[in-house]
């Protein structure tokens, strides 16, 4: 009785991977383990890759942690697409150095290994495909800036201190104000984990904190639209910068209550990914890095199909 | 409440009596957990050559190491009818305190080893004085012991993870291979080795000592034992302690797997963990389960997410196929239950 229960849960899981679909024998394939999959951003370079896969005829799978802290995780996903041989890796490393044994392993297998969003600690990856966080980050710094007359306090809404995105994002930001404007001051940098509640809840502590408080930086998706409803819950009038787009971000731009943001361009993140690791299947040689680019984009230039077409919602 | 006070009137005896009634409950379902992972396995090695290969079974294996242990220490915890929610950012601070022993202070490999145990078994004899002393439900007083250790991590680690390149035999605890030195063919990681002898000594402790007795009499019938003039208090505290312990165990295994203490991870973990004690037919409900039981449901979360996995299923359809599963394990308890 029960055991025909739990036939009946084998027999679920199979029509489930009947759905997934199977790959023509001679294709190449090549899995991408990301550093998540739910976010919007991930689902952007998901979606790049897709576009490149089926342009260049290859078969692709996306995965990736639930949080950016399960490195173990990752590890046993890396570990899992190994073992189905495939063609090529694109890998985006929560840490490097935690990686190199199974990258190595990789290697030895002449398995190509292609990495991105943040780079590896090795030479193992033939290239890797990302944005220049820092600069990035630099150039918010250039545009609050310029929005708040060039002096007063700041302050910065972090997704984390533990990732390469999060540290380069601040560190870029931190950087580039104390070498650029030495009259703003950056008053306080708090982290939120990318949720939205808890960045709006850093952003209302700090604009009480600090009445004179001219501007906010929310370094990713989620911080930054935290920020926004901070500042909205909070009833103050401040320069938001934020970072990357999604639905809440685009509106609140052309609203005008967010300034502008950075946007990477996640797309291309993706079909770079399978591009080089197409390249590299050929022989070809690829370049260390692949910069894949951003843009500061405000209400001006929001619609602008160069700009819209790495936004994603 | 009438039922506590029958019970009352007998006397820690009873507790025992009814304890192996579930015993023999337990073990069908020990059963049936067994029979669905054969089940999954049977079912993923036809399905993909990759699944059975040597290099995958052992990253099912090692996978589980982790996750298993720290199911162990949720076992002894939920069978006295509590609850560990600590458990998996309880392992990082553990990491993190043997960062801080080898890495910031340069001390020697066994130092840091202790720092693990002792921050483990430290942390959940806190935990149990909290919810034995002050009678802090195990829910709430595990869920503050969470939030503290997860934020220790990060205040001690200074938000980086601390790497062990100082101490090179550190790494050889979770990845080197015993058995692969002895079997070159089968380089089974210490990792899972060191998870199968905690689970025989564990499993030990559990039914021949008595801590074990001490255990399942709590989650049967805790005022029973109480008024056979047994000191519920220290027992708890001592099973908090040796489930803080274990988590130490896990702290290191991680540490050493990831050659790294990485403060931002463990959160999520106790609710795998939690499931895998489910899973393998330990009553949420406390006074009934098993060891192996566990690992069995340790090892079903982990065959079913590496299959899928290998079989290149959408992750999104991962997680719902993991949910069913632990709903179907659950209600297969219950059913169970009624029957006994």
């Amino acid at each position: 009785m029960l055991n025909r229960r739990h036939l009946g849960a084998a027999v679920c899981a199979a029509a489930l991977i009947g759905f997934a679909g199977s790959a023509s024998a001679d294709q190449w394939y090549i899995p991408l383990i990301s550093k998540g999959f739910q976010h919007q951003f991930w689902q952007a370079v998901k979606l790049g890759a897709e576009q490149e896969a089926k342009k260049l005829d290859v078969k692709i799978t996306f995965e990736g942690p639930e949080t950016e802290a399960m490195v173990d995780k990752q590890i046993d996903m890396l570990s899992a697409d190994l073992a189905k041989h495939p063609n090529a890796i694109g890998f985006a490393a929560l840490d490097s150095k935690a990686a190199i044994p199974l990258l190595k392993k990789a290697q030895d297998e002449k398995i190509p290994v292609i990495a991105f969003d943040s780079g590896v600690d090795s030479d193992i990856p033939l290239t890797t495909c990302a944005t220049d966080n820092l600069a990035a980050a630099g150039e918010a710094a250039d545009k609050l800036a310029a929005l708040i007359g060039d002096s007063g306090e700041v302050a910065v809404v972090v997704h984390d201190q533990t990732s390469r995105t999060g540290i380069d994002r601040r560190d870029g930001f931190v950087k580039r104000i104390k070498d650029k404007h030495p009259n703003i001051k950056i008053v306080d940098i708090q982290y939120g984990g990318g949720d939205h509640l808890k960045s709006a809840e850093i952003a209302k502590a700090i604009i009480a904190a600090h009445p004179d408080l001219k501007g906010i930086f929310g370094a990713n998706e989620g911080s930054a639209e935290g920020v926004l409803i901070g500042v909205k819950e909070a009833k103050k009038k401040l320069v938001v910068i934020g970072y990357d787009s999604g639905q809440d971000q685009i509106d609140a731009i052309k609203s005008g209550e967010e300034a502008g943001a950075i946007t990477q361009n996640p797309i291309g993140i993706g079909a770079c990914v399978v591009a080089s690791a197409v390249k590299a299947l050929k022989g070809e040689k690829l370049p260390k890095t692949v910069d894949t680019g951003f843009y500061y984009y405000d209400k001006t230039n929001v619609d602008d199909p160069k700009v819209a077409a790495v936004l994603y919602k | 409440m009438a039922q506590t006070e029958t019970a009352a009137l007998g006397s820690g005896a009873r507790a025992f009596g009814m304890r192996s009634r579930f015993f023999g409950a337990s073990a069908r379902q020990k059963l049936l957990a067994f029979t669905s992972l054969i089940i999954l396995i049977v079912y993923f090695s036809f399905a993909s050559p990759a699944f059975l290969l040597i290099d995958n079974v052992i990253g099912i294996l090692q996978s589980t190491a982790v996750d298993g242990v720290l199911a162990i220490a949720c076992t002894f915890v939920i069978i006295t009818s509590g609850i560990d929610l600590s458990v998996g950012c309880l392992m990082t601070f553990c990491a993190v305190m043997t960062g801080v022993f080898l890495t910031y202070w340069q001390l020697p490999l066994w130092t840091g080893i202790f720092a693990a145990l002792g921050t483990g078994t430290l942390s959940g004899m806190i935990s149990g004085t909290l919810i034995a002393k002050l009678k802090i439900p195990p829910f709430i007083a595990t869920l503050g012991m969470m939030l503290l250790n997860k934020g220790l991590s990060l205040v001690v680690s200074a938000d980086k993870p601390i790497y062990f390149t100082d101490t090179e035999a550190f790494s050889l605890i979770s990845q080197g291979s015993l058995i692969g030195y002895i079997v070159p063919a089968v380089p089974i990681p210490n990792g899972v080795l060191i998870l199968f002898t905690l689970a025989f000594v564990a499993s030990l402790v559990l039914n021949r000592t008595a801590l074990g007795r001490y255990t399942f009499a709590l989650g049967s019938n805790e005022e029973a034992v109480r008024l056979s003039g047994v000191n519920v208090d220290a027992w708890k505290i001592t099973i908090y302690g040796l489930g803080g312990a274990i988590c130490g165990v896990a702290g290191l295994l991680i540490a050493s797997r990831l050659n790294s203490a990485q403060p931002a991870l463990g959160q999520g973990y106790e609710l795998e963990a939690i499931a895998a004690v489910v899973i393998g037919g330990t009553s949420l409900s406390g006074g009934a389960g098993t060891i192996l039981g566990t690992i069995i449901g340790a090892f079903i979360m982990s065959v079913l997410t590496n299959g899928l996995r290998i079989l290149s299923v959408a992750q999104e359809w991962q997680i719902v196929v993991t949910g069913l599963i632990i709903i179907l394990a659950v209600y297969a308890d219950i059913l169970r239950r009624r029957k006994a």
